[in-house]
């Protein structure tokens, strides 16, 4: 095998499985540590500058480096449940135990100056308040519009307040807000070609995903009064227009807003809630513990029924039939729900939640300003850039590539922000900044480092949570109490410290098999080259997680080389420890995407910058 | 060393061996010897043994002496018996245990200064009388815990850290073995276990006395330009004769050779040593030869590695004596004092 190059920034990047998941790559073990020694402050600025709003996904990100991490591949078969490090409530605990004063004194100024160019946001969403925050400190003058009164977008009207109290948005929104940007609330943009007339340098569209998919069955219409479209019914209880709900509901879907309806309807006078879907239970769109949570409520969820009408007496919904059915799969894999035969089975309701999908709208996009639109009906968005078929207009967050999470909305924000920077300073959009590196020995004595090495034993803790009567009893009532200091220590301990790298040198190594026999993970090979495939299964210990590298290093004496399986090593720093000629090194790789403003598309910069 | 200890966590595809333990299980505390020691790459192979031969850690005796090798029982089969003797003292209290207890498998472990200066009587006499052990020198030429003189084993002509030229004759400790009349004579090196690992499990199942002498390079005292015991010089004069595949009786021989690239050596217990052939004039059951031709290539510089000799048909002490099967520690009181008739009886035959 090519001997692996780890001055590819990219390489090291992999290793750290939860920076490489997350959509805006947040140095997650860096936090982590610094939560550990109790900076929380410094540990909300790291999250800060890469997710722009870490108390609110402290609670509600979808999490896509808790599947990724290691420590749920290196527990299984070792522990009886194996489970990633609590990534997502720790990132909470930097948010609740930060010093706000402190937090605001690192915040960056509003510019100084202003650089005489004009940006306008459509919706105050996540994607444009991240968009915002990249470019207005670097003295762009951005203008944020939104329909509603306040600025969050989908934060504020689609997320109930049990998940995240609104003084959270308030004080994650305000940061934003305060770097100097103008918000214009209560102005819905009607036309994008008077837009455009206006002479914008650029504009921004980020108004998600907003229009609620309808269920088109018998009763629809009749029963309307007691039908609602998910995400409006909960923008309406968010806004405080709807109070109540039926005794009995009904929550039709199985994505992340039907587990924020079904809890809803629960804190609003609904006893007798249900959540039924099309799928199976495994198959549900929404994250595992969004399902648990609304169990945990006393929520159950029937799967495999397909809704097949709204029952009602005279205009009032008494309940609706299902079809029973059962998924079949054919050869390729696709799945088919195949009706039981069974009698339809009709459920009593008194309201009916419709929670199953969401669509983007661009009513307000005229077709021919020049922004071309697919057969879906969705812009044609250059998926590097964000720019679309007008170069001054680009799109992020849902209304890009529909309905995702706020995570992916921040990570398009910071993407559309540095193509409106670099389209506003002449350079070529295509030409993407490099990341930020640095890589930094840990060394600190014999077999002492500057970071924690030891591994923790411990499974998982649990996040305390309001008691049930507390809970149901008020829509404000938060239910996760989030992580006491103590805990979060803990919690911290179970972090593996990814991104220090074991760095291997070969003209240092004199082959005395230390590192191999240490090793509790039996990682470290030397043996003779060959091909990946074939290296694979030589190794001390067969490598077969292909989606995770070899580490390849040739130039040993005896011809041989040393290969290292990345996928289930601890960076527990053993192999260095007993390495007698420092041949193994730990060291810190700390990989920062580079956002909007100075050490982007400055030509040789990015270059400079990781070496 | 290290200062945290090993974590538990471990391979997803760790296997378990026939009696039921994973290779981690084989493992005993964190080592305290120096960074890259040869001698626990040797703990590593006897660890690797100890599971490959399904060995249940309750049926093994670990004794050793005083040295930095003679720590190393400390590091591996964490949940075997354990004896640390006087300095040079180990051999005859392996025998001691050896005859109380025939049952336990007896591994005696010990390095250059233990076995060759102030322990060469007993090794000498241990090896004499063939008692049933595997017996483990981990040489590396110099006293490590006295920082580096120069050990009985340390070639005449080699210079140590500081600069100083040997000037004594060494012991070679494969040549006093075979001499005195071990039945198993080999010779490893730490930074090799594919050799070393099936010495030892055929070492462990010899019913006689074994010995392997493994070159152990110490990294702080003896791994310079100038040494022969140093990582680079070993790998450049080491001579394997032979590589060994060791295959337990129940096991079938799955390796296949071509007629005259291997030798097989049927054990008494229905256990085959198979050689692969690499220096062709060597026939591993012959004693003198093997004598011969450790001599000759030291001569040359060479250090011969591999399965030197072994008696396919060894003895041990217990035949000698005429020891009842039973371990004399599980005798009881009727076996012991069989009576007054009994006395009389040998009285009688003694007149």
């Amino acid at each position: 095998m090519k001997p692996t190059d780890i001055r590819d920034p990219e390489y090291f990047h992999k290793v750290v499985d939860c920076q490489y998941a997350c959509p805006a790559h947040t140095p997650v073990p860096e936090y982590i540590r610094l939560i550990a020694a109790g900076r929380y402050t410094d540990a909300y600025k790291v999250n800060w500058d890469s997710n722009v709003f870490p108390g609110i996904l402290g609670r509600t990100c979808d999490r896509p480096c808790e599947p990724a991490c290691r420590r749920g591949r290196v527990e299984e078969s070792n522990q009886e449940k194996p489970e990633p490090v609590a990534i997502c409530r720790l990132k909470r605990v930097a948010a609740d135990h930060k010093d706000a004063d402190a937090v605001r004194a690192l915040m960056p100024a509003p510019a100084a100056a202003r650089n005489g160019r004009r940006i306008a946001c459509i919706g105050a969403g996540p994607a444009s308040l991240t968009v915002a925050r990249d470019l207005a400190p670097l003295g762009y003058s951005v203008t944020v519009f939104d329909r509603d009164a306040r600025a969050g977008g989908m934060i504020r009207s689609q997320i109930p307040r049990f998940r995240l109290p609104e003084e959270v948005i308030d004080e994650e929104v305000g940061y934003v807000l305060d770097l100097g940007v103008d918000f214009r609330p209560g102005v819905e943009i009607g036309s994008m070609r008077d837009l455009l007339g206006q002479g914008w340098d650029a504009v921004f569209v980020g108004t998600g995903a907003p229009r609620g998919r309808d269920l088109d069955l018998p009763g629809r219409r009749e029963a309307a009064a007691h039908i609602h479209l998910g995400i409006d019914w909960l923008s309406s209880v968010s806004f405080g227009h709807t109070t109540k709900v039926g005794r009995r509901v009904i929550v039709l879907g199985g994505g992340n807003t039907a587990m924020d309806c079904c809890r809803t309807a629960r804190r609003l006078g609904g006893e007798d809630v249900k959540v039924i879907v099309r799928s199976g239970f495994d198959e549900m769109k929404a994250s595992p513990w969004e399902k648990e949570d609304a169990q945990h409520e006393g929520i159950p969820i029937l799967n495999f029924l397909v809704p097949k009408s709204f029952v009602h007496e005279a205009g009032l919904l008494t309940g609706m039939t299902f079809e029973a059915v059962r998924a079949e799969y054919d050869a390729k894999g696709r799945r088919t729900l195949v009706p039981t035969g069974e009698p339809d089975r009709f459920i009593e309701c008194d309201d009916v939640l419709v929670a199953v999908g969401q669509e983007n709208a661009f009513p307000w996009i005229e077709r021919d300003c020049g922004i071309e639109f697919d057969r879906w009906g969705m812009p044609v968005v250059d998926k590097l850039t964000f720019q679309s078929t007008e170069p001054r207009v680009f799109f992020g967050g849902d209304s890009a590539f529909g309905p995702k999470n706020i995570i992916w909305a921040v990570a398009h924000g910071h993407d559309a922000a540095v193509s409106i920077d670099l389209m506003l300073r002449g350079e070529p959009l295509d030409r993407r900044p490099a990341p930020g590196v640095s890589m930094m020995s840990q060394k600190m004595g014999i077999h002492e480092w500057s970071y924690d090495n030891q591994i923790a034993p411990e499974a998982r803790f649990k996040v305390p949570w309001a008691s049930a009567e507390r809970a149901l009893a008020s829509i404000r009532v938060e239910v996760e109490l989030g992580f006491d200091a103590a805990t979060a220590w803990k919690e911290a301990q179970r972090c593996l410290n990814c991104d220090v790298q074991t760095v291997f040198a070969p003209r240092l190594c004199i082959e005395c098999d230390a590192c191999v026999d240490i090793c509790p993970m039996d990682c470290i090979t030397f043996t003779p080259d060959g091909e990946e495939a074939d290296l694979r299964q030589r190794l001390n210990a067969p490598a077969l997680n292909l989606a995770q590298a070899l580490y390849v290093q040739d130039g040993l004496k005896t011809g041989r080389s040393m290969v290292k399986d990345e996928d289930v090593c601890l960076h527990c720093g053993l192999c260095a420890e007993r390495c007698p000629t420092g041949a193994w090194d730990m060291q810190k790789f700390l990989y920062t995407k580079t956002k909007a403003g100075p050490g982007c598309g400055v030509p040789g910069d990015g270059e400079r910058r990781a070496a | 060393m290290t200062w945290i200890a090993k974590p538990r966590l471990h391979h997803p595809s760790l296997e378990r061996n026939r009696v039921g333990y994973t290779r981690r299980d084989y493992e005993g505390k964190i080592s305290t010897l120096c960074a890259g020691c040869g001698h626990d790459s040797i703990s590593a192979a006897i660890i690797q043994a100890c599971w490959e031969l399904d060995i249940e850690p309750h049926r093994v005796a670990k004794l050793s002496g005083i040295g930095c090798s003679s720590k190393t029982p400390d590091y591996f089969l964490g949940n075997s018996h354990g004896f640390n003797t006087v300095h040079g003292r180990m051999p005859s209290v392996l025998t001691g245990a050896n005859l109380a207890n025939r049952d336990l498998i007896y591994l005696g472990v010990s390095g250059d200064g233990d076995s060759a200066s102030i322990g060469i009587g007993q090794f000498a006499h241990v090896m004499r009388r063939g008692v049933n052990m595997a017996y483990i020198v981990e040489n590396n030429g110099v006293y490590g815990l006295t920082k580096g003189q120069f050990s009985a084993t340390a070639d005449q002509g080699s210079k140590s850290k500081r600069g100083v030229v040997n000037t004594d004759s060494p012991i070679d400790m494969v040549s006093v073995a075979l001499q005195l009349g071990a039945t198993f004579v080999a010779r490893g090196f730490s930074g090799d276990k594919p050799q070393l690992v099936p010495l030892i499990k055929a070492a462990i199942a010899h019913p006689g006395a074994a010995f392997i002498d493994v070159i152990s390079p110490c990294v702080a005292f003896n791994n310079h330009a100038g040494s022969t015991r140093s990582y680079d010089f070993v790998r450049e004069h080491n001579e394997a004769v032979n590589r060994l595949d060791f295959w337990p009786s129940r096991e079938a021989i799955t390796a296949e050779y071509a007629e005259g690239e291997v030798i097989d050596v049927a054990q008494h217990d229905g256990s085959v040593l198979r050689l692969r052939k690499l220096a062709a004039d060597h026939d591993p059951t012959d004693r003198v030869g093997a004598l011969n031709l450790v001599q000759s290539r030291s001569a040359q510089g060479e250090l011969v590695t591999g399965l030197l000799f072994v008696d396919p048909d060894p003895e041990d002490l217990h035949r000698h004596l005429g020891t009842v099967e039973r371990p004399l520690a599980s005798l009881g009181t009727r076996e012991l004092c069989p009576g007054q008739a009994a006395l009389d009886r040998i009285n009688a035959s003694l007149r």
